[in-house]
């Protein structure tokens, strides 16, 4: 139905991202929303015009997926999980902070700390 | 009400049928050879003549077709012409003028659907026109004498709610010479309107221009004003709705009280004024404002300590009118009337749902009604805008725009249409009393789609309201201060705001009033998602309802403002006089009607009917006639064939379907065209002026409406020859009936395909489509492909149609 970016999203959540009417909710509401460096209503934006800089930002990183924002959603579009999108397309372009192959005695360590790590690190 | 059917003597009289072809000045005949259809036509049975003519609808023609009734005693006519959404009308009265029913005739649509849309192939088109005449004479042989009842309609219109929107129906009736009823659930008429401040865009004092309407209302002749009243029961239909009333006690005699108001200066219970948003008190024997019509006091049966606990009788020592009647009851009224307008407005949102906006936690957040209020000088503060925390003056001031609009969330998706200008007016009222103000609007979009809104929104900018696209994330309070922190994006630049206000105002939607769905029930109209009045038509009929002799206005139908709530009421009004200066009304005879002997009670078809039309008498089903509209949704579902329709009965259909086939070789194919009357056959019509050629394998019968048909009809037109069935009906809102016919059509649409595989026949061999009236191309590409895939899959062979039972 659609192409680039928001093709990809729409993949992996189902979300059609062109519902969002930019109201800007989902900044108001975000907690973290201070120390990011684009907005999240910015970040729906972006993947709405296929902007792939969206997946360099801090924000989809900072993002704390506390779904605030999802809850108060007027369009029921749930932009912490179009967040979580963008992070998984980061991390499926092969890009970890955290090499596996380095760690010791991998299979001691619990998987969700491996996951955690890899996720908090990256981007 | 029973329609006359003539079922005796006219039925066993041996039909004598006329048959007439058109040339229609070549537009026929160029392409038809028209004598041998005529020709094709006198060798059928019970045909007694058959002509040609050059123009049938001419007055020759016409002359020449009263004649031959009389002449040779026809009691059935046929004309194969043009559409005939031209001069069935013509016919039908010719017909009546001549003696005859007017429902003994049928018309062949030989120019729209043959000569204009075949002219490629003048052989096939000869040919098809031949089957749609043997049709036309199978069906007509088939038709019985129906009967258009009429009734008497006098002038007697009862108005509920007495709002703006029943005011200005109630008085253009009544200035026209009705006789109106108005009801009126509170203690005074006015509504909403009476409430507001100013109106936008023109800054008019709001009970300034409604209260000289109110007045007129309580003093015109043929208004009988009831307020403190409810309609409780509505029985019957047009020209003839019995209607109870239930007036509730107000403890003061109306003709004695002077509204001096000594009573309420003594009455020592206070409650919060409902008329202020609870921002001023009121005592228990009170008047809603000072410019209440009727202008009279009353007492609060919940909060009177005398009727709660027997004591006090203070106002009734104190009145010297001696108006004060402590035996007061409930009367009941009970009239009828002719026609019925609705118009029982909105309530605001409750913004208490939308928790973090903090509405009823916080004291300086208000709703947007209350601070119409509050800026009215004759308000609870004199016009002064206050905190409710402190009571000092406001004067930072923030509105947030959609609460409870355009918010899937809860369930409210659409825009309420008034907040932006609301607030846009509320907005500049507050910076004229203090220009110093500091006065936001925190918006998503700004709608100023208005007659001088846009101008009005300028105005608003240049007396320096600020505006930021932003939706409100939450509202915090400081607890100390009281002052109120609103966190919102500022889309436009990226930033985030977090400010602190004195008065947070929420602009809350509209949504139906909390009578809605009673007064829905009771008067069986419908509902559209948004919780509103369904109105019969969206574009056409924007007043009407599905039943006839009711109209809606105002809000009940729909979020709007002052101006358009006034079009409309005035609109219901015209509607409504159309419908009474006739006198009397025609019914429309094409009804659906029970076999009662077939009828087993069953009570399906009762939840069936999209109007409620059906009820039961004597344990069978019985249709109300004043309600049904024929749309036919019943017949499918009935588990023994017990419910038809008049004029297009099933065996007619099935008769038809017959002859349309009979012609067909073993090895040709043959599609059968369902289209309703409404839109699909005037896209056909279209598809014909616009001389646009489709498959002349096509046969088409004309139905009121596809929920009407039966699995049983389709699969007798497979069992006749058919090799495709296409079914057309109108998108949803383009038909004059209801829009559930379209789950109706899809149900037997799936019971049908069911069937067919049963029978091992391909079900793609069934189509069906919506077409509005204006899309003759669909139409046309549907019909092709549809010959096309049945071209595919070859002709159903003889030994499948054989199995097929019917």
């Amino acid at each position: 139905m659609f192409r680039g970016l928001s093709q990809k999203v729409y993949d992996l959540t189902g979300i059609n991202v062109y519902l969002c009417h930019q109201c800007g909710i989902c900044s108001g509401s975000c907690p973290l929303v201070k120390s990011m460096d684009i907005p999240p209503n910015m970040v729906v934006r972006m993947v709405q015009m296929d902007m792939n800089e969206v997946l360099n930002s801090k924000t989809i990183w900072i993002c704390a997926s506390c779904f605030n924002c999802t809850v108060r959603c007027p369009r029921n579009i749930d932009p912490a999980r179009i967040i979580n999108a963008l992070r998984i397309i980061k991390q499926r372009e092969g890009v970890y902070a955290v090499d596996l192959r380095k760690i010791e005695k991998l299979e001691e360590l619990p998987q969700i700390a491996l996951i955690a790590a890899s996720r908090k690190l990256t981007g | 009400m029973q329609l006359n059917i003539h079922s005796g003597e006219n039925m066993d009289e041996k039909p004598r049928i006329g048959v007439y072809v058109c040339h229609c000045g070549g537009n026929i005949s160029n392409i038809i050879d028209v004598e041998r259809v005529r020709e094709f036509a006198a060798k059928q049975k019970d045909v007694v003549i058959a002509r040609d003519n050059e123009h049938v609808c001419s007055d020759a023609g016409q002359k020449m077709i009263q004649e031959d009734i009389k002449k040779y005693g026809l009691n059935r006519i046929v004309i194969a012409a043009c559409s005939p959404k031209f001069h069935e009308p013509t016919f039908m009265n010719l017909l009546a003028e001549s003696g005859l029913n007017p429902y003994m005739l049928e018309m062949v649509n030989i120019r729209e659907q043959d000569s204009w849309v075949h002219s490629d192939d003048p052989q096939e088109a000869t040919l098809k026109a031949m089957d749609q005449v043997a049709a036309a004479i199978a069906k007509v042989r088939l038709n019985k004498p129906l009967e258009e009842k009429e009734v008497k309609i006098g002038n007697r219109v009862l108005v509920i709610g007495g709002g703006i929107a029943g005011i200005q129906a109630a008085l253009d009736l009544a200035d026209s010479g009705c006789k109106v009823i108005m009801v009126e659930k509170k203690p005074t008429i006015g509504g909403r309107m009476a409430q507001l401040s100013y109106t936008f865009p023109t800054d008019d004092c709001s009970l300034c221009i409604i209260s000289p309407k109110m007045a007129a209302v309580a003093n015109h002749p043929n208004i009988t004003l009831l307020t403190y009243s409810e309609v409780e029961e509505v029985e019957g239909h047009v020209g003839n709705f019995k209607v109870r009333i239930k007036v509730k006690p107000r403890y003061i005699d109306m003709d004695k009280c002077v509204a001096c108001g000594l009573c309420a200066e003594k009455c020592p219970v206070k409650v919060p004024d409902e008329f202020n948003y609870g921002l001023r008190m009121r005592k228990a024997i009170y008047i809603p404002h000072e410019m209440a019509v009727p202008l009279k006091y009353l007492i609060d049966e919940e909060h009177c300590l005398y009727l709660n606990k027997g004591i006090c009788r203070v106002c009734e020592r104190i009145c010297p009118q001696k108006a004060i009647n402590f035996e007061d009851k409930v009367k009941i009224i009970e009239t009828t009337v002719d026609a019925i307008i609705v118009a029982t407005g909105y309530d605001t949102f409750n913004a208490e749902t939308i928790k973090q906006y903090g509405y009823g936690r916080y004291a300086n957040v208000i709703i947007a009604p209350q601070l119409e209020r509050l800026v009215m000088p004759t308000g609870p503060t004199n016009g002064r805008v206050i905190r409710l925390s402190d009571g000092r003056i406001a004067k930072r001031i923030a509105f947030i725009q959609c609460v409870g609009s355009r918010d899937e969330q809860i369930g409210r998706p659409g825009c309420s249409r008034v907040c932006c200008m609301y607030a846009i007016k509320q907005a500049m009222i507050l910076k004229r009393q203090d220009i110093t103000r500091d006065v936001y609007i925190f918006y998503i979009d700004i709608r100023a789609y208005g007659k001088g809104f846009e101008e009005y929104y300028m105005r608003a900018q240049e007396l320096g309201v600020k505006f930021v696209r932003g939706k409100v994330g939450e509202i915090i309070e400081d607890p100390v201060t009281k002052n109120v922190i609103v966190k919102a994006e500022d889309t436009l630049t990226g930033k985030w705001l977090e400010m602190e206000f004195d008065l947070v105002v929420l602009s809350v939607g509209l949504i139906p009033s909390k009578d809605t769905e009673k007064i829905a029930k009771m008067l069986k109209l419908n509902i559209g998602p948004d919780g509103f009045l369904l109105e019969a038509h969206p574009k056409y009929r924007p007043v009407d309802t599905l039943r006839e002799g009711i109209f809606i206005c105002g809000c009940a139908q729909g979020p709007k403002d002052i101006a358009d709530t006034v079009a409309q009421a005035s609109a219901a009004a015209g509607r409504t006089l159309r419908l009474l200066s006739q006198g009397r009304i025609k019914i429309e005879p094409i009804k659906v009607f029970v076999n009662e002997d077939l009828c087993n009670g069953c009570e399906i078809c009762l939840e069936k009917c999209p109007l409620g039309a059906i009820g039961m008498e004597n344990g069978k089903a019985r249709i109300n006639e004043a309600i049904c509209n024929g749309c036919g949704s019943c017949i499918s579902y009935c588990p023994r064939n017990a419910i038809d329709l008049r004029h297009y009965e099933e065996e007619q259909i099935i008769e038809e379907v017959k002859e349309l086939l009979k012609s067909k070789s073993e090895d040709e194919i043959r599609i059968i065209a369902f289209f309703d009357d409404s839109c699909t056959y005037r896209a056909a019509d279209l598809a014909g002026n616009s001389r646009i050629n489709y498959t002349s394998k096509v046969r088409i019968v004309r139905i009121p409406s596809s929920s009407r048909l039966t699995p049983r009809i389709i699969l007798s037109a497979f069992k006749f020859g058919a090799d495709g069935v296409f079914i057309g009906d109108c998108l949803p809102g383009g038909s004059p009936y209801h829009p559930k016919v379209l789950d109706v059509i899809n149900d037997i649409v799936r019971k049908s395909r069911r069937e067919l595989r049963r029978y091992r026949i391909d079900a793609r061999r069934l189509k069906f489509d919506m077409i509005a009236v204006d899309t003759a191309e669909r139409l046309a590409k549907d019909l092709d492909d549809l010959a096309s895939t049945a071209e595919r899959l070859g002709p159903v062979s003889k030994s499948k149609r054989d199995k097929i039972k019917i």
